[in-house]
């Protein structure tokens, strides 16, 4: 077919070939701009002090140990913030997805009266903004003593709806009714059936979701930054934006570029390995309509 | 579930009201924890729009209830217009490119006549920005515009003889906000692209194969069949990305250390809200936590009926 489609090839546009040559430059053009920064970073980490003093380099260093060592002995508990990060983005990602595909089943495998005005609800607050309620949220957390906690960064992760929607559209062609029936016959209680069938079939979709809302909460700043104020309690976001505030200029600039590398590329290798679920995955529950 | 269990047995009608039940039990985790850390939230928001409240130095003034004051002085004594300006601006420098880029790759990734090689390599690294933390990003980028002659952006271009002078590029109205629109470029163009290859691939082939029997050009076909039939999906991702940009707030954050300089070219109107939040004006922080709101409100309203148009059950 491609062949046919070649040949009948009019005079008038560019031939396949000039084309295919222009779009791999933008595509190189673009891979550069994507990976060029990083790739400084990655070099700059590898070197001292007064070797980044010497000017930009291309090829690394020697001196990536010390500046890990460096970044441990520094004032700004950045293990214990990486640390900090992970168990709050798991937990999150742990009970945003769990929940979430409960919400979506709940809608998908029951007929109830309400169902129709529940699945327009979740969808119409879909897209409110967590800053435009977080001076309620602050106001509250003070009320009930939950500032300097995770609490707070965890558990309103249940209430996703944007997870719910993806979920619920995965559901929708993935999770048959006669499927759920069988297990009734069988006698299997409702959260069993939940807990043991369906939600073993969602398992690509949760795969999917675990991994943005992981990213998400791993990323995320204006919230921590404004609940955790114990240098203890920070999560890597907020230390980042604290080395940014404090005159760091002055600071040993390898330890610097080894902190932020820190931040980012354990992010760059789990993507690395799950590449193919992350950007097959975004395109398939995203747009409908 | 012992309840479900004896219903077994009943008339198929109770059984099926029985079951159906669950689906309210279902249901209660995401509505209480809404209620509790969402719900009221925002009506306490904009409860507290509607009072001065704020704190001089030790002293507390109010809370005292000022109907719409907020709102007027947010508007007329403060920067909110200007603040969104430059939100706006720097969503345009990012968007606009974005959108283009985004639709020619889209384009080119999915022509099969292209046979483009090391599409996963190619598709891999424009995602991946994406997922960077934006505040260890925007470090990144502070720290290789940094003015200094060794920085390294500066560095390469005295190296390259491009500039006798290292570049202060803080200090520019029009670099600084280049450079926000550029990190948000970067963050988001792979993330469109994917998306409107999404829609470009749920396109009737054959409307394809007829135009080229017709003996279309393939920027032909682009322009008179590709781009007309892609026009919702077009609209989509122009809100949700306004929507996204109405709330920028980590890139200039971090890479202007909260001040939104120079001259606060760069202060957004979430970087303003969280100022309040800081400084624990209630009222002011309210009025423009609720604006923010409603403007989202609408845009998403739009989104709403957009999405719901092919979910029709």
């Amino acid at each position: 077919m491609n062949e046919a489609t070649e040949y009948k090839k009019p005079k008038a546009g560019l031939g396949v070939g000039t084309r295919r040559v222009i779009a791999y430059i933008v595509l190189i053009i673009l891979s550069f701009l994507c990976l060029f920064g990083f790739y400084i970073l990655l070099i700059n980490s590898t070197r001292s002090n007064s070797n980044l003093g010497r000017g930009f380099q291309i090829l690394p260093s020697n001196y990536f140990a010390k500046n890990f060592k460096g970044m441990l002995d520094s004032t700004q508990p950045i293990v214990r913030g990486m640390f900090n990060s992970l168990f709050v983005a798991t937990l999150s990602a742990t009970f945003c997805t769990y929940f979430s595909t409960m919400t979506a089943y709940a809608i998908h495998a029951y007929r109830f009266k309400l169902r129709k005005t529940a699945f327009t609800f979740i969808l119409a607050i879909m897209m409110i903004p967590t800053q435009v309620t977080a001076l309620g949220f602050i106001n509250l957390l003070n009320k009930m003593g939950l500032m300097d906690s995770y609490i707070p960064l965890i558990v309103p992760a249940i209430a996703a709806p944007a997870v719910f929607f993806y979920m619920k559209q995965y559901m929708d062609s993935t999770l048959p009714m006669s499927l759920l029936e069988a297990a009734r016959i069988d006698g299997a209680g409702e959260l069993k059936t939940f807990n043991t069938i369906a939600l073993p079939m969602m398992k690509p979709a949760i795969a999917v979701q675990a991994i943005f809302s992981f990213v998400g909460n791993w990323n995320n700043y204006f919230t921590p930054a404004l609940i955790l104020k114990e240098e203890n309690m920070k999560t890597l976001p907020v230390l980042i934006a604290e080395l940014r505030g404090a005159d760091f200029l002055k600071f040993d600039m390898g330890i610097v570029y080894m902190t932020i590398a820190f931040s980012i590329f354990p992010v760059i290798i789990i993507y690395l390995i799950l590449s193919k679920n992350i950007v097959g995955g975004m395109a398939l529950g995203a747009v409908k309509g | 579930m012992d309840y479900t269990g004896e219903n077994i047995m009943k008339t198929k009608n109770n059984k099926v009201v029985a079951y159906n039940k669950w689906g309210y039990i279902f249901l209660i985790p995401f509505f209480v924890i809404f209620f509790i850390f969402q719900l009221i939230p925002l009506v306490n928001t904009i409860y507290n729009s509607f009072f001065e409240n704020y704190k001089i130095g030790l002293s507390q003034v109010g809370p005292r209830f000022v109907g719409l004051g907020n709102y007027v002085e947010l508007i007329t004594k403060g920067h909110l217009l200007k603040y969104a300006g430059n939100t706006m601006i720097m969503w345009l420098i990012g968007f606009i490119p974005q959108i283009f880029i985004s639709l020619l790759l889209a384009a080119w990734f999915t022509d099969p006549s292209l046979r483009l090689k090391g599409q996963r390599f190619f598709k891999t690294v424009i995602y991946l920005p994406n997922l960077i933390m934006a505040a260890a990003f925007s470090m990144l980028f502070f720290t290789l515009f940094a003015s200094g002659k060794t920085a390294p952006v500066n560095s390469i271009l005295l190296h390259l003889n491009l500039i006798k002078e290292p570049i202060k590029f803080f200090t520019s109205v029009a670099c600084t906000r280049g450079l926000v629109g550029t990190m948000n470029f970067l963050m988001w163009f792979g993330n469109t692209t994917i998306l409107l290859m999404a829609g470009m691939m749920g396109i009737d082939q054959s409307l394809f194969e007829a135009a080229e029997v017709d003996g279309a050009t393939s920027t032909q076909i682009f322009f008179k069949i590709t781009l007309p039939l892609l026009r919702p999906i077009l609209v989509y991702v122009l809100i949700t990305s306004l929507i996204g940009g109405l709330q920028m707030f980590d890139v200039p954050q971090i890479l202007t250390d909260g001040k939104g300089g120079p001259v606060e070219s760069t202060m957004t109107m979430i970087m303003e809200l969280n100022v309040h939040l800081y400084s624990k004006n209630l009222g002011l922080g309210g009025a423009l936590s609720v604006i923010l709101f409603i403007v989202t409100g609408i845009l998403s309203f739009l989104v709403y009926k957009m999405t719901m148009k092919g979910q029709e059950e």
